[in-house]
């Protein structure tokens, strides 16, 4: 555990001596901003209504940019081989390196309870969907975060890891969409596999262990297979 | 130290290190040779855990490469080829997260980093990002780093590579001096190098080892071949004959400077000729303006081995 303390603190520092964190928290910050003012507007209600949905989809977009470089940096730049012969397991490095990507997944969205303490100065908000959805946001950050760093260990081009995550957050989320066609096994599984449906149960205020699971294991399964990829470097 | 039994490492289509083995002992300083594609990296790849072997078995401070890699790991300070350091990062702090990598005791961290940047010479730079730093600062970072837990083996892949000759020269300096407290296996293709600095010399090509001894020895073997180089004044063609003449002399080469004459005189084994070779000359009233043995460097050793080897390799193919 000392190793990816070690490891996430590196991480951490190195987000933020870049300006990649700041340019990052800022523009989620502004554009959530701007469509909290509007469904306020529009909505007329003290809740996160429609805002908690388009924080999820800037969330979506920007998390890619914050995970491409985790891996695919080392590669390219040859500190793989110094990190890999340090006595640090190759899970050490991964699961630091995720949570530091977390971490600063956290520190992105935790600005937005600026908006729920105006909800709850100017009006009377119901904290029960509120608290579930950050619940939710945190649990969909870690599996966005998951797969980041799984494509980013994929390549050694950071531009080529931002593309193809992205990619395949856009095609988890319209995934669950496709339902609506019909409901034969396939379109079933494909809603099972898309986030969509998941986080909508949070959004309602319910936390359901089926979703909690779902997210988890999603993310453990992440990260099981980044580790087998930066240890296929030895068998490859 | 570290004990080497049939290594060898594949890829696709061709063997990088062929079964290979050696053995290095406690407090050696061994220099692997090679040209370029040698097999030097991929050597030293798998003896630190970075990939592991095709077949055959690698054993560095009495652990097994394959299977107890963090151990091997915990003993060894490795400084790739090309120096990877995170280049955002000031000396300090990565030499401080790179002993908390390695496992050195809180306590002792601030006093170990003292010390390397101490005895590599970049106390006046701790402060400064690493991808400000020249090439030759970043080379002794990287070793500050290899060197951070006290290992007992360092693996180093082309320590001077890159810098220039004043450095080239520290950087020796700093690698004899942790020779007297740590085994270093150092990989170079630059001769002089291994002449300095190392006692043992593996010399190796096409991913086989073709030569291994001390500098000394691997000189001693070929010295078989002793040239005497003659500067005289006079008629040339006519030296040249009567030289050919000297008893135990195999070939005269004769070569043009001038007023004088330059020969490269070649004796047959083991035969120092250069009494016969100053009589036969004086004899003829010639003028011997100079006449010195030709030293075999380790640069003719190796251009020798691996260009023999080549051609061997090309024959059977």
């Amino acid at each position: 555990m000392r190793n990816v303390h070690s490891i996430f603190l590196r991480e951490i520092r190195s987000y933020f001596v870049s300006p990649i964190a700041y340019i990052v928290i800022s523009v989620f910050l502004i554009a959530s901003g701007f469509f909290f003012a509007g469904n306020l507007q529009f909505w007329q209600e003290a809740s996160l209504k429609g805002s908690l949905d388009s924080i999820q989809f800037f969330l979506l977009l920007l998390t890619p940019v914050i995970t491409m470089r985790l891996i695919s940096e080392e590669t390219k730049s040859g500190t793989m081989e110094t990190l890999m012969t340090s006595p640090v397991t190759d899970f050490d490095v991964v699961f630091g390196k995720f949570l530091a990507a977390l971490g600063l997944y956290m520190v992105m969205i935790l600005p937005t309870w600026i908006f729920v303490l105006f909800l709850y100065l100017f009006g009377n908000p119901d904290f029960g969907p509120i608290i579930s959805s950050y619940i939710g946001l945190t649990l969909m950050g870690g599996l966005f975060v998951s797969i980041g760093i799984l494509i980013s260990s994929l390549t050694r081009n950071q531009i080529v890891a931002a593309v193809i995550g992205l990619i395949s957050l856009i095609l988890l989320w319209v995934m669950g969409f496709l339902s609506s066609y019909g409901d034969s096994w396939y379109y079933l599984c494909l809603k099972y596999i898309g986030t969509f449906d998941h986080w909508e149960s949070f959004t309602k205020g319910i936390v359901d262990t089926r979703d909690v699971i779902y997210y988890l294991s999603f993310t453990a399964l992440m990260l099981f297979i980044t580790v087998r990829v930066v240890e296929s470097r030895k068998w490859r | 130290m570290i004990s080497v039994r049939n290594l060898t490492k594949r890829y696709v289509n061709k063997a990088a290190v062929d079964n290979i083995s050696f053995d290095v002992e406690d407090g050696d300083i061994v220099g692997l040779l090679g040209p370029n594609g040698a097999g030097k990296t991929t050597t030293m790849r798998i003896l630190t855990c970075f990939m592991p072997a095709t077949e055959g078995t690698a054993t560095v401070a009495g652990h097994d490469v394959f299977n107890d890699s963090l151990s091997v790991r915990q003993k060894t300070g490795y400084l790739p080829e090309n120096v990877p350091l995170y280049l955002d990062m000031r000396v300090k702090e990565y030499l401080y997260f790179r002993a908390r990598l390695k496992k050195i005791p809180r306590r002792d961290r601030k006093q170990k980093m003292g010390e390397c940047l101490e005895l590599c010479g970049i106390t006046d730079v701790q402060n400064q990002i690493i991808g400000t730093l020249s090439k030759g600062y970043k080379q002794r970072v990287g070793l500050a780093d290899a060197l951070i837990h006290d290992p007992e083996i360092l693996i180093l892949d082309e320590p001077t590579i890159g810098l220039d000759p004043n450095q080239i020269r520290q950087i020796r300096k700093v690698i004899k001096d942790l020779g007297k407290k740590h085994t270093i296996l150092l990989s170079t293709h630059i001769l002089p190098e291994v002449e300095m600095v190392c006692n043992k010399v593996i010399i190796i090509n096409k991913g086989k080892i073709v030569a291994m001894d001390t500098p000394a020895n691997l000189m001693n073997q070929l010295k078989s071949v002793r040239n005497v180089v003659l500067e005289v004044k006079g008629d040339g063609k006519k030296i040249e004959e009567s030289l050919s003449r000297v008893e135990g002399i195999s070939s005269v080469v004769w070569r043009e400077k001038g007023e004088v004459n330059e020969f490269i005189v070649e004796a047959v084994e083991g035969k120092d000729l250069r009494e016969d070779i100053f009589k036969c000359i004086v004899k003829d009233n010639y003028i011997l303006r100079e006449m010195k043995r030709k030293a075999i460097t380790l640069e003719e050793i190796f251009h020798q081995i691996t260009t023999t080897e080549t051609e061997e390799i090309q024959k059977n193919a």
